[in-house]
């Protein structure tokens, strides 16, 4: 790193150069493996590469049990985050920050652990074991524990995107409406839920692909049985580890092309949120200029 | 978006007192606090404190020289040693090229900015699994990289190294997301000023710029480690596993988990476990401190 070249004003040949060394890591680490997913997925021609897909009634159904686990996962998600960043951006109570801080514990808990500790409670042997057993209810090794296991790993997602933005715009209109005669649905319906649109959005589009992604936990629940708990992700796992390569590349580059696809929307949405964040702040600049002159006038 | 809701009107000296009561007012008058505790206390109670509660109850339950047997066998403590010296690496690594891509996207103008802006956020969106299978397709011998670095004794997949290399890849925007928002907020007056009084570029670097970035740079490196200490999809990939040598411990809890050996896999697991939550509240520490400076 040539700490020594850097400094407010770069010159031109510096700039130049630490634009080249930046392109370099970010190629390096980043473009070059996501090019080789497409190019290895689509070296033997689309055709094979359907074929890899479709024809394969394994890989249909992971493709179809990602399909299936992914939405519910991120619809818990969206009403866990709604709800969570409602009560901590509008009320203050004990507990408040202790309750912040466990929002943030699903990201910096190996998905493994998390997985394990899914186990320990409704697997088998776990906790709640037996009384499933007894029930006839399956929740490791199937849907239910995928389910799960999705849903903790994307928890934070969505609170997270909302909790600053509903701070920043204040409960001043919910409070107005409430004045008003409205509702608490309505207040959420035509108030909040607009004004917190685009960062919802995000949230889900963040969750979405984190859900559909989701390898270490759904690995430990699913018991990995092909045609049955698979996802996607699994199923990419499964064909490397039969040595069936290009399919397994096939799978991943439909990840791959969901992740850009994710990416673009995410730029898309942070553009908006950007605009409203103004939108925000001019109109509080002005309303504040309003109070300073009414102030004066007061005071003249 | 914590600073704008800073600047308004509520928050400035004179008018806290009122914002206070405001507070408290509105608590009584929003609807919805019972709603969203009952929704959120749930969700957090049944999803978080519940299973991670049971996993440590039931490694407490085999008892401290239990627990010991159980975690600290030979090949446990080789999954530990390989865990962290590969974090380390990869953290390290992710800090010292994130900033440097930190600092060319908060400072210097070029066509394609927005793009490689872009780019950085990849490996949040892709999946773990796709990550370990390509880098482990680039770094084999017949591979696009490999061909080059396999003669040259380069064994970037299945080993050591393959490791490391994953856990930059998911571990590098963390350390960039954290350093650039600083790096765009500081002042240049006072940088000018520095070079204005005749400080070098490398003086003007160690003595203005690094001081102001360096507990985002800190802060970054954690987030970057919490995130390589637990990462599992990608190097599974590309690591080998072979035991006492590149078996990086959430590999070993899923090789215990499928002997059925419970009492390992947990113990295992609640080491990591306290690993990762000591790493947030380190994080959450920082963090505070790095928002306390910004205002």
């Amino acid at each position: 790193m040539a700490h020594a070249h850097f400094s407010t004003n770069h010159s031109k040949p510096l700039a130049t150069l630490l634009v080249t060394a930046a392109v370099g890591v970010v190629g390096l680490v980043i473009v070059v493996p996501l090019a080789s997913v497409f190019y290895e997925a689509f070296a033997r021609g689309p055709g094979a590469w359907w074929a890899a897909l479709a024809h394969d009634p394994d890989t249909r159904h992971a493709i179809w049990l990602s399909l299936t686990v992914a939405p519910v996962a991120v619809a818990i998600n969206t009403v866990f985050g709604i709800a969570a960043a409602w009560l901590v951006a509008r009320f203050r109570f004990p507990g408040r920050s202790l309750l912040i801080s466990l929002f943030d514990v699903p990201f910096s808990v190996s998905p493994v652990v998390a997985g394990l500790a899914l186990v320990l409670i409704f697997g088998r042997q776990g906790l709640l074991g037996p009384t499933l057993a007894w029930l006839d209810w399956k929740i490791i090794f199937s849907w239910p524990g995928l389910v799960l296991a999705t849903t903790f790993v994307t928890l934070p997602l969505v609170v997270r995107e909302l909790i600053p933005v509903m701070e920043a715009i204040g409960p001043e209109e919910e409070m107005a409406a409430v004045s008003l005669g409205a509702s608490g649905w309505q207040v959420f319906t035509r108030v909040t839920l607009p004004n917190i649109r685009w960062a919802l959005l995000h949230g889900i589009v963040l969750a979405n692909a984190r859900a559909m992604g989701e390898f270490g936990a759904v690995y430990v629940v699913s018991g990995h049985i092909a045609g049955v708990t698979d996802t996607m992700p699994l199923r990419v796992e499964k064909l490397f580890q039969e040595y069936r390569q290009p399919a397994s590349m096939a799978v991943a580059s439909v990840l791959a092309g969901l992740a850009l696809v994710t990416l673009v929307a995410k730029v898309v949405i942070e553009r908006r949120l950007e605009a409203e964040a103004r939108d925000l702040e001019a109109a509080r600049t002005l309303g504040d200029d309003q109070n300073t002159r009414q102030l004066e006038g007061a005071a003249a | 978006m914590i600073a704008l809701a800073d600047n308004s009107a509520f928050a400035t000296g004179a008018a806290r007192p009122a914002a206070r009561i405001t507070r408290r007012r509105h608590a009584a008058v929003l609807p919805g606090f019972g709603t969203s505790l009952a929704i959120t206390s749930l969700v957090v109670l049944a999803l978080i404190v519940f299973p991670l509660a049971v996993l440590i109850l039931r490694a407490a339950s085999l008892g401290p020289a239990g627990f010991l047997a159980a975690a600290w066998t030979p090949r446990a403590r080789a999954a530990y040693a390989v865990s962290l010296s590969a974090s380390l690496i990869a953290a390290a690594a992710s800090s010292l090229l994130g900033l440097l891509v930190a600092w060319v996207l908060a400072r210097v103008s070029f066509p394609g900015r927005r793009i490689l802006d872009a780019l950085v956020d990849v490996p949040l969106a892709l999946p773990t699994a796709v990550a370990g299978l390509v880098y482990s397709a680039l770094y084999v011998k017949k591979g696009w990289l490999g061909q080059w670095l396999v003669p040259l004794g380069i064994q970037g997949a299945y080993s050591y190294l393959g490791i490391v290399l994953v856990l930059v890849f998911v571990s590098l925007p963390f350390a960039i997301r954290v350093v650039q928002p600083v790096i765009e907020s500081l002042d240049r007056d006072t940088e000018e000023a520095a070079r204005i009084l005749g400080a070098s570029r490398l003086q003007t670097f160690l003595r203005v710029v690094l001081p102001a970035i360096l507990p985002a740079v800190v802060t970054g490196f954690a987030m970057a480690l919490a995130r390589a200490l637990g990462e599992y999809g990608s190097v599974v990939f590309i690591s080998g596993n072979m035991p006492f040598k590149t078996e990086i411990a959430p590999v070993l809890i899923v090789a215990r988990l499928e002997e059925f050996a419970y009492a390992e896999a947990t113990t295992v697991a609640v080491l990591l476990l306290a690993m990762s939550l000591t790493l947030l509240v380190v994080v959450n520490t920082l963090q505070q401190r790095l928002v306390r400076n910004a205002q």
